[in-house]
């Protein structure tokens, strides 16, 4: 071991033996549990051999639904944690009180909060959404893939890769100590000196760079892709909104790129933008994050309208209320949600008039959601509704979803916003539209879709279990801290001495417990499901009597989606295929172009991981290598002219002879 | 679910009853509503007479921010609860198992509905928008006050109470500019007199607040932020940061005392011989150091241009002062470095009122902060002229 500190300053960077948290217990216990279960799913692959099928059809995979497939369950392991850290804080708070300290200090709590809301909006929240956009909407729009499929494959994998970079922190060094938006001068080097905030900066900065790369492709898919006869005012409401949410990535993410790439200045090579002094205005920060930050929750809340829509117009067995006032009141809501940022800070002192400006322009935005509301409202009305879970979802959507808009027109008044900004209140609203609106309108777009994904229902079981413990949970956790909010009481504190308070945040803590009981319903559910797949087979393609393109191909859809373009006549396009007496072709079937595999995304962003790790430790030639690596695999990658081929047609006629088979022993 | 938290309120106001016994006769006759086992109402009453600062504030200020959110909230359960009935109703009257109920499949469109349902929340949203612009430039934290409460409008004879505030890691400093007296983690100021806060910070980004008092302001450093607020109820309550700041933020709380005039005399009399001496710079610079949970201290005599000098972040003599560095930047950024010397003259001497408020105001307002010239720089709030003079000054 060379004992020189230059030497080991050199290739170690920041990086030393301290920066590995072996005396925190729950971080030990933690890091058993992860290698532990890692070597067994590990194990398991080699076991049953499945590492080449893994590569070929998964990580290498083109295909938009397999993407799709594999940002849905990223999703998923990011929710877990990021919830995890929602249990932490919801203990603390129930506990720490007066003498009593809790079991987190704030250096540990810090970073839990900051963690969860980082994880929950950017690996949880968004990689369900885009998992959804991806799967559902070449479908919907009968398109045989996304519009650049190697895109589409490198975006999943920066996201990952990102996902990676915030998960190393927890046992590698720390996570930022700044809450989720990193507001400086918290977050600059003099106040921050630790990786806590590069961790933030370059994990945000890969993912980032895959979601804008991933609204590009969509856009273009959504504008180029459409089947014949498909208009835009005839696109399904679940392809409007995710069209309109592309906009709004394509439109935002360069501002939040630009925005930490300022504060890495600041950080790493001492410029002064955001700092207290010589020139540098925190201000500017806030601003510019939050230019990003509010379209970012319209970026999650639309694709959600989508699903709810679409959902609702099936479960009813009737067509979308108002699909016109359904898609012009999305473009007023992608448009509006440009003119409200400021609405984050009308406590910086803006004066009264810039102050009611962004006030009443976020008001505004409650018009067009009203609207939906009561398109959905409308369509319910004199429809013939099955209470499947997806319905489930929907209905409790609506029913939590308008308190939350509520609270947040009420937040939007200046004055009142005085008394109840950065208060539990804030936290309660903004949770209620982001459960309330976003993770019901996923869940129930997954319990949606999953059969169209894998040929089989999910368990009805525990589909109504999970809901029910989530929507009764959501109301015991999150009502308690619209009173705690009246009371007084402010975010991120880690003790209290008010005794007074205590009991709220224990209701609180139990609804967390509920809400757990829910995410294992759900996890109890896929594990059943699959077990009684046999039984929960869907082998029509259209298991809930659907209405959009997708229901018209089997279930999973083959790999080339459709062996013909459909031709679409009016709204609703496979609703009005079955009304029409639509006779699906038998013969004719030709070979089919398509894109091939390729592992160039997955290798770069394995060396994005290492440029963000050697730029969160100082390690200078990791980074600079990895960097000069990407750039190598991506000019090498252009000179890669295999990209793609064709399905020879007996294949095609054979996969559709299987489903014509299928579909004669159906009926 | 509503049961179980009436259960709780209930045990909230037991506390309550315990630390207020003020409220015990309120408190009363909502128990007895509650045994008679109603359920929502007792549920809004018991919290009403819980300790629900934000809904039972003594300030004037509070008191309109809370009548506000009351307005709004009505307003727009105008249309939040037909919503969330018809939502119940209809799911249960269009069930599947229901075959009495209409079925009109391709129903999808009534110009007459659509009307209504963009025309119902436009029509709450213009009235809840009239609101917002009247009551948002009324309540405008930098504009002087102009009622005492409901009945007493402010007069030109009454003089307010300026309170210099810094928030500092992680601790308040107040500087009471006109008593030439400091506090540390202690503020109080005597009912019914007119308090001017200007607020700036040491370092991390806080926001100021009193729920009791009124809303909230942030405090950023090289910058001043201003509040106006009256106090109308003696009594003690809690002021906090409402922005996270780190480390110890969770201690950053303080004790605001509402007092008579003649309680807050005996208090500033207090402060003056408890008082561990000098405030000036170096003190400053000492208890600008991150400490936590930092108890109470006083300081009998306050360096009067300290405050001037915390917001231009020249405290330390070393650094050159925000506005000077800003006027050299303005004329080109030509001054030789050794010309800056107007903020080095020490002021210690000087007695607090030889030096008059007004001289002291016209010479540093319009150097306050970095941002303050009027222009709105990208990316920044416009400054929006108020009507109160030299306080245009606003990041």
């Amino acid at each position: 071991m060379p004992s020189n500190p230059d030497l080991l300053k050199l290739i170690f960077g920041r990086l030393s033996l301290d920066s590995f948290p072996y005396h925190e217990p729950i971080l030990v216990v933690t890091f058993i549990g992860v290698v532990l279960g890692g070597l067994a799913v590990l194990g398991a692959i080699t076991y049953f051999g499945k590492w080449t099928y893994l590569w070929q059809e998964w990580i290498t995979s083109v295909d938009h639904k397999k993407i799709g497939v594999m940002y849905i369950i990223l999703g998923l392991i990011m929710l877990l944690r990021g919830f995890s850290d929602a249990l932490m804080m919801r203990a603390q708070q129930a506990m720490a009180f007066g003498d009593s300290q809790g079991f987190l200090p704030p250096h540990h709590y810090d970073q839990v909060f900051t963690a969860h809301g980082v994880i929950m909006i950017f690996f949880a929240a968004m990689p369900f959404v885009t998992g959804l956009m991806n799967f559902v909407v070449p479908l919907q729009i009968g398109a045989r893939d996304v519009s650049f499929p190697y895109l589409n494959n490198f975006s999943f994998w920066m996201t990952a890769a990102g996902a990676i970079i915030i998960m190393i922190s927890l046992f590698v060094g720390e996570f930022a100590k700044t809450g989720w938006l990193a507001y400086p001068p918290l977050s600059d080097i003099s106040h921050s000196p630790g990786v806590g905030v590069d961790y933030y900066i370059w994990g945000l900065q890969i993912a980032g760079l895959g979601t804008l790369l991933s609204g590009v492709n969509l856009i273009a898919t959504i504008v180029k892709m459409r089947a014949p006869g498909m208009s835009m005012m005839k696109m399904p409401v679940f392809t409007w909104t995710a069209l309109c949410t592309n906009v709004l990535i394509v439109a935002a993410f360069p501002v939040l790129t630009a925005v930490l790439v300022l504060l890495s200045l600041d950080r790493y090579v001492g410029t002064h933008f955001f700092t207290n002094d010589m020139g540098g205005n925190v201000m500017m920060y806030i601003n510019l994050i939050w230019i990003w930050g509010h379209p970012e929750v319209y970026i999650l809340i639309l694709p959600c309208f989508g699903v709810f829509s679409e959902i609702v117009a099936t479960f009813c067995g009737k067509r979308l209320f108002g699909y016109s006032s359904m898609v012009y009141a999305t473009v007023v809501i992608t448009i509006l949600s440009y003119l409200v940022w400021l609405h984050h800070f009308f406590t910086m002192g803006s004066g009264a008039s810039v102050n009611s400006f962004f006030g009443i322009t976020t008001m505004i935005i409650s018009i067009p959601t009203g609207a939906k509301m009561f398109n959905w409202l409308f369509t319910m009305y004199k429809g013939r509704i099955r209470f499947e879970v997806p319905m489930l979802w929907t209905i409790g959507f609506m029913l939590t979803f308008v308190i939350g808009g509520m609270t947040g027109v009420l937040l939007a008044v200046p004055p009142a916003d005085f008394v109840l900004h950065n208060s539990l209140f804030l936290i309660a609203h903004f949770h209620n539209v982001i459960i309330g609106g976003v993770v019901f309108g996923v869940f129930a777009g997954i319990t949606y879709w999953f059969p169209k994904a894998f040929g089989f229902k999910l368990d009805p079981f525990w589909g109504k279990m999970s809901f029910w413990f989530w929507f009764i949970g959501f109301y015991f956790a999150f009502m308690p801290l619209y009173v705690l909010g009246l009371m007084g009481v402010t975010r991120r504190l880690n003790h209290f001495d008010d005794p007074s308070l205590q009991i709220w945040f224990v209701i609180a803590a139990f609804g967390a417990v509920l809400i757990a009981c829910g995410i294992g319903s759900f996890v109890i559910q896929l594990v059943v499901s699959v077990m009684r797949r046999d039984k929960l087979r869907d082998e029509t393609g259209d298991p809930w009597h659907g209405r959009t393109l997708e229901w018209s191909t089997s279930s999973p859809p083959p790999e080339y989606n459709y062996a013909f373009t459909p031709v679409v006549y009016d709204h609703d396009a496979w609703w009005d295929m079955k009304q029409r007496g639509f006779v699906r072709p038998t013969e004719g079937f030709k070979s089919i172009h398509m894109p091939k595999g390729t592992g160039t995304g997955a290798i770069i962003a394995a060396l994005a991981v290492a440029l963000g790790f050697g730029m969160v430790w100082h390690m200078w030639w990791l980074a600079i290598l990895a960097f000069v690596g990407m750039i190598a695999v991506a000019i090498g990658h252009s000179f890669n002219y295999d990209r793609d081929f064709h399905i020879p047609a007996e294949e095609v006629i054979e996969t559709e002879e299987a489903r014509t088979k299928l579909l004669a022993k159906q009926a | 679910m509503i049961g179980a938290l009436g259960a709780q309120c209930g045990y909230c106001c037991f506390v309550c009853k315990w630390s207020r016994p003020e409220t015990g006769q309120k408190i009363k006759r909502m128990s007895s509503k509650l045994s008679r086992g109603l359920l929502i109402a007792p549920l809004l009453l018991l919290l009403n007479g819980c300790n629900l600062v934000v809904m039972h504030p003594s300030g004037d200020v509070a008191v309109q921010q809370r009548d506000l959110i009351i307005v709004s909230s009505i307003l727009m359960l105008i249309i939040i609860i037909p919503v969330m009935a018809l939502t119940v109703f209809f799911a249960w009257k269009y069930r599947q198992s229901n075959k009495d109920a209409e079925y009109e499949p391709d129903w999808h469109h009534s110009t007459r509905l659509e009307v209504i349902i963009w025309s119902a929340p436009l029509l709450i949203i213009i009235a809840l928008g009239a609101i917002t612009w009247v009551s948002t430039h009324a309540l405008d934290p930098y504009r002087p006050l102009a009622r005492l409460d409901e009945a007493r409008p402010v007069t030109q004879e009454m003089k307010p109470l300026t309170v210099e505030v810094v928030s500092m890691n992680w601790k308040w400093l107040f500087i009471y500019p006109e008593l030439g007296i400091a506090t540390v983690n202690e503020l109080a100021a005597p009912i019914d007199v007119p308090i001017n806060f200007k607020i700036t910070s040491s370092s991390i980004m806080n926001s100021f607040y009193i729920p009791a008092l009124a809303g909230q302001i942030y405090s950023m450093a090289g910058m001043e932020t201003k509040l106006h607020a009256v106090i109308n109820k003696e009594g003690v309550y809690k002021g906090f940061s409402a922005n996270y700041s780190g480390a110890g933020f969770s201690d950053m709380h303080f004790k605001f005392h509402g007092m008579k005039q003649a309680d807050f005399d005996n208090w500033v009399a207090k402060v003056k011989s408890d008082g561990e001496g000098d405030l000036g710079r170096a003190q400053y610079l000492d208890l600008a150091k991150p400490t936590t949970a930092e108890p109470v201290h006083y300081y009998s005599h306050v360096d009067p241009e300290l405050f001037n000098a915390v917001v231009n972040m020249c405290v330390d003599t070393s650094k050159m002062c925000m506005n000077e560095m800003m006027m050299i930047d303005a004329k080109g950024g030509h001054m030789s470095h050794g010309e800056h010397s107007g903020m080095e003259a020490p002021m210690e001497g000087m007695s607090h009122d030889a030096m008059s408020h007004g001289d002291h105001a016209a010479e540093s307002e319009p150097m306050a902060g970095m941002n303050h010239d009027g222009h709105a720089a990208p990316g920044e709030p416009m400054a929006d002229m108020p009507e109160n003079g030299s306080d245009a000054a606003k990041p």
